[in-house]
């Protein structure tokens, strides 16, 4: 039943992706990949990651959706012109796509209970995360207290990101207007 | 769970991104792209964290095996920071459209406006001293 | 979209459970899914929302961009705070058991805690943040 469940999602994702291929117009195709992150996120439920499934569906389906149609807002862009140089990029993808095949089919088997991935860190953060943090969630305690030092950096490149868009476009407190409203030759837009 | 079967499908769509961002002319699309890309290699990482059936990593009174928590816990912070990134990306357009008025790549490259901030390194012109 | 009723009806009954949910996550993320990065995403989407809705103006009233711009760093700082306070009672960086010289457990509880704050007060921040950048650009260059 799982299997089902999980191959109908990964099939309606796939049909999504080859629409957002094809899409011209880019009103549809952002409306098409906020979709996209929404059956990503039930995928991930399936998967049993609640965690991944709950920040995918909050960030990709709401936040980047916004972002992509404010930025077509400003720029104005309706409709995408028609690509060229169609037949590299399908050799490229094709070769690519073919090497990675063969890559993981060295990978073990999806659920195997005893790949590489469970054998190691796995088993202490399982059985030990409840007497040593006391928290019942063990992705909070991993995030939050084994890998810490991980957070922090991760947490340090979103403020960083923040400060690179306040630089780029400003924070919205209008300085930009005023500033250009005070030298009014009109040289730079 | 069906062997490798996920695992097909996260290359199908990274291809699928993959072509996004090669063959689009546009910039917003492209960074579309980009994020399928980045999406699919989120859905490998899960499926390498999948156990047959186990739930998901919260601990409670039955004897189910759990999914293995690690991949979750680099992915749920790889999504915030990916969505801080690509706003990066689309406000380095937002930049671009001020400044050369077209979001599209093929105008953009074809635009002498583009480059005449820019100067060429291997221009002989260059080597001549400026000092006048 | 500030004419049309049925959005604005639908906005202001929507928005105080998000931003109640979003706190729900925040603190409830030790036992159920959730923590800092959800919670931060949902409550700068509850403001992107009332943003989207009641217009840049009204919004930036309610948080001003300059706060918003500070608070992303005040996280960041909290998150780091924690691991200095903890160096400063003798364990290693971000080493919570340190925290509460009696109970480790204890010590990782309040360690928790106040580093999910700190991550989601700098999300929230910079979400708002990202959302003030590009609905400020488009206002000020039409």
């Amino acid at each position: 039943m799982e299997f089902f469940v999980n191959a109908f999602l990964l099939a309606l994702l796939a049909a999504t992706t080859i629409a957002i291929v094809r899409m011209r117009r880019l009103i549809a195709t952002t409306m098409l990949f906020g979709i996209f992150s929404l059956l990503m996120a039930a995928v991930f439920v399936v998967l049993d990651a609640v965690d991944v499934a709950f920040t995918e569906a909050s960030v990709g389906a709401g936040i980047s959706t916004i972002l992509m149609l404010a930025t077509l807002a400003i720029c104005g862009a309706k409709q995408e012109s028609v690509p060229r140089k169609q037949l590299p990029a399908i050799i490229v993808v094709v070769v690519t796509g073919a090497v990675l095949l063969w890559g993981v089919s060295g990978l073990p088997d999806v659920g195997d209970p005893t790949a590489p991935a469970t054998t190691h860190v796995y088993k202490r953060y399982v059985e030990e995360s409840g007497t040593e943090i006391g928290v019942p969630n063990i992705v909070t305690s991993v995030l939050a207290s084994y890998r810490g030092y991980d957070t922090l950096g991760e947490v340090a490149v979103i403020f960083t990101a923040g400060l690179g868009i306040i630089c780029l476009i400003g924070a919205g407190t209008g300085q930009q207007r005023r500033r250009r409203n005070g030298n009014d030759s009109g040289d730079d837009v | 769970m069906g062997g490798l079967f996920n695992y097909w499908f996260v290359i199908v769509l990274m291809m699928l991104g993959f072509y996004i961002v090669m063959v689009s002319p546009n910039l917003v699309k492209k960074i579309m792209g980009l994020n399928i890309f980045q999406t699919s290699a989120f859905l490998l990482y899960i499926s390498v964290g999948k156990i047959s059936g186990g739930t998901a990593p919260i601990l409670t009174d039955t004897t189910m095996p759990y999914s293995n928590p690690l991949p979750h816990v680099l992915i749920l912070t790889a999504i915030v920071v990916g969505v801080a990134t690509t706003a990066l990306g689309l406000a380095l357009v937002v930049r671009i459209h001020s400044s050369f008025g077209s979001i599209n790549e093929d105008e953009l490259l074809d635009d002498e406006d583009t480059y005449r901030d820019f100067e060429d390194p291997l221009d002989p012109a260059l080597e001549e001293p400026t000092d006048r | 979209m500030e004419h049309h009723p049925v959005v604005r009806v639908a906005a202001k009954i929507l928005i105080p459970p998000i931003l109640l949910f979003a706190l729900y996550v925040q603190f409830h993320g030790d036992f159920g899914p959730g923590g800092g990065f959800q919670a931060g995403v949902i409550f700068g989407a509850a403001i992107i929302l009332y943003g989207l809705v009641f217009g840049l103006k009204a919004t930036q009233s309610v948080i001003p961009p300059q706060v918003a711009s500070i608070l992303t760093a005040v996280g960041v700082l909290l998150y780091a705070g924690v691991g200095v306070w903890s160096v400063m009672l003798g364990g290693n960086f971000l080493d919570y058991n340190a925290l509460d010289s009696h109970d480790p457990v204890h010590g990782q509880h309040v360690g928790i805690l106040i580093i999910e704050l700190g991550v989601g007060i700098t999300v929230a921040a910079v979400m708002i943040v990202l959302f003030y950048g590009f609905a400020g650009y488009l206002r000020d260059h039409d």
